[in-house]
């Protein structure tokens, strides 16, 4: 299991603002913004999130901004992965590219509860419930973006095709 | 094989003679944008590929438009790295305070997009280019940096869904309208990952800035493009404006769509979005009643010179509520300039409305305008999350000039013939 943490619960259209507003998007710091992590969702989330921690949501998770920022405040807070019922397009693209791992399962979800303890097997999508002692699916990476996951991370990947043609 | 619009200029891009929904292409892309918020994130990255210069000075536009003029220390470092960015590869197109605008506004007005074009920005509102009849939009950081170094980007083909709207727009309904009441049909995630295509008669008679209104609010349904099929309004738009050649595509007839919905708008009332989602649209006489502390009429979705003389045909003769600030941003300096030649500034500094220089400012609550603890206000802006326009416990509507204009006269949300005739 490679993602194993306690989950925090939030509901649905998560939004962009909630996840890192943007009165702190002056700074690119990781640090800084992880500092503010859905900060207008959960005020104390910062406080109270452990290493390894894992956020469960609702649909449409990450909508409204482009703001690499959100993705990069969640993992800078030691969130080790987000599961949610479905994810907005930009944030699905950005939380690949900067190496965020995200879930889309609609049944973890809706059963997983606060406090539950999770863990993850990305390999093979599953998603473990150890409080309930349950067992869920999430949808299958598209191969691609496991190439990109595998290279770790959109610029590696791209570094690399660059490399091979100019050689 | 039929194709819809969409796909067929990412199938061009792509360099196929066809793409299916689903299918994950490479695309060469025309333009590559960014602004002082995400140009940053992508500068660090971008180099990190190792690449020298950029992939074509021409064709990467850096825009600081956000927290510009500087609104702190801070802000102004960013300011600064992307100014010194733009230097360096001696980009052509790095628009400074002074000569700048609003991205989205900014962009098809000097001509850098045109119709059949494909174009990618790190903002998500970079779907406003569809009302030119081209694919843009919104990415993140690094799939700009990404951009900058190669000029292409990894695109899913969405698929898509048909919007026709039958009937006469009624007096005072506009683009605004329509992309509200839409959203409001099918809600904030009613479009995920698809194409919004609008077409019908309603849309053949709507002007290019309310098109633009429209494709720049299809992310607030969580599309990934929208897109107006371009006609002689396009034409005559881009006709002497545009730098590039340009190509007008056009959906097959017998094209598939993943859902069709069929309006008749000849009805509609001005439309307003409650907190906290733009899907919350409901007809302006219900919210009549709801008192405001602000008005803010610009942004990328309704800060163009149509937006603005709408707004100024309602308040003239009028003041501004006591217990209202109006804040008015056009959206670039050419508008700017435009509206004080038609002597508009006059007329709104007349009324009692602060005009400023263009921004996006309090549209994301960066400055110019944030709102207190329990503040409440009607924007003209896309968004009314939870905080967006300042404090998290303060509200924003969401409405179109006519309405912003009236209800800043009232002091309450308001409908446009409670004041102008
Ligand atoms: S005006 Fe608002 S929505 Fe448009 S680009 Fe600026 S901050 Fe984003």
């Amino acid at each position: 299991m490679k993602y194993r943490g306690k989950a925090w619960k939030f509901g649905n259209d998560v939004d962009t603002d909630a996840i890192i507003p943007a009165r702190y998007l002056n700074t690119s710091d990781p640090r800084e913004l992880a500092g503010h992590c859905m900060e207008d969702a959960d005020p104390e989330f910062v406080q109270k999130v452990r290493p390894g921690d894992i956020i469960v949501a609702g649909k449409n998770f990450g909508c409204g901004s482009s703001r690499e920022h959100a993705p990069i405040s969640i993992k800078e807070a030691g969130v080790s992965c987000v599961i949610a019922r479905s994810f907005a397009r930009i944030f699905y693209r950005n939380a690949f590219n900067i190496g965020l791992p995200i879930f889309e399962s609609p049944e973890a979800a809706e059963a997983i509860q606060e406090g539950d303890e999770v863990a993850v097997d990305p390999e093979r999508g599953v998603i473990k419930n150890l409080t309930r002692n349950e067992e869920y699916k999430a949808t299958r990476v598209p191969e691609f973006m496991q190439q990109i996951i595998d290279a770790g991370g959109l610029i590696n990947y791209v570094s690399n095709k660059l490399k091979s043609t100019r050689r | 094989m039929s194709m819809t619009i969409t796909e067929k200029i990412l199938a061009a891009h792509a360099g196929v003679d066809q793409v299916e929904p689903g299918q994950l292409i490479n695309v060469k892309v025309d333009l590559a944008l960014g602004n002082d918020i995400t140009a940053p994130v992508a500068i660090r990255e971008f180099e990190k590929t190792g690449v020298e210069t950029v992939w074509d000075r021409d064709r990467v536009v850096l825009v600081p438009d956000h927290f510009v003029p500087n609104k702190d220390i801070k802000s102004a470092e960013q300011a600064l790295l992307i100014r010194q960015f733009a230097r360096k590869h001696n980009l052509t197109h790095y628009y400074e305070v002074g000569r700048m605008g609003i991205e989205h506004c900014l962009l098809p007005e000097q001509g850098l997009v045109g119709p059949g074009d494909l174009v990618i920005g790190a903002d998500s509102h970079t779907c406003t280019y569809g009302g030119l009849g081209a694919f843009s939009t919104g990415v993140g950081s690094t799939d700009l940096a990404a951009a900058m170094a190669t000029g292409e980007t990894w695109l899913k083909v969405p698929e898509s869904i048909k919007f026709v709207y039958y009937g006469d727009l009624p007096r005072w309904v506009g683009g605004k309208d329509l992309i509200l009441y839409t959203i409001g049909r099918i809600g904030v995630d009613g479009a995920l990952y698809m194409a919004m295509e609008f077409t019908g008669p309603a849309i053949e008679k709507l002007s290019m800035d309310g098109r633009f209104t429209m494709a720049n609010m299809a992310i607030e349904a969580g599309a990934k493009n929208g897109i107006v099929p371009p006609d002689e309004t396009t034409r005559r738009y881009v006709e002497g404006r545009a730098k590039r050649p340009y190509k007008f595509y056009q959906s097959d007839p017998d094209a598939r769509y993943a859902r069709v919905y069929e309006f008749d708008v000849s009805k509609l009332e001005p439309q307003v979005a409650f907190p906290h989602l733009p899907e919350n649209a409901r007809p302006v006489s219900e919210a009549a009643d709801i008192t405001i502390d602000q008005v803010v009429i610009g942004s990328c979705t309704n800060g163009r010179l149509e937006d603005l003389r709408e707004a100024a045909s309602v308040l003239k003769g009028h003041k501004v509520h006591p217990n209202v600030r109006l804040i008015i941003i056009p959206g670039t300096q050419e508008i700017y300039r435009q509206i004080l030649k038609e002597g508009l500034v006059e007329l709104f500094i007349e009324a009692g409305a602060a005009v400023s220089t263009p921004t996006c400012g309090p549209c994301l609550g960066g400055y110019m305008g944030i709102l207190a603890k329990g503040e409440r206000a009607l924007a003209t802006t896309n968004r009314n999350f939870v905080g967006r326009m300042g404090h998290p416990e303060s509200e924003v509507y969401l409405a179109g000039p006519a309405v912003a204009a009236a209800s800043a006269v009232l002091g309450r949300i308001a409908a446009p013939w409670e004041v102008a005739s």
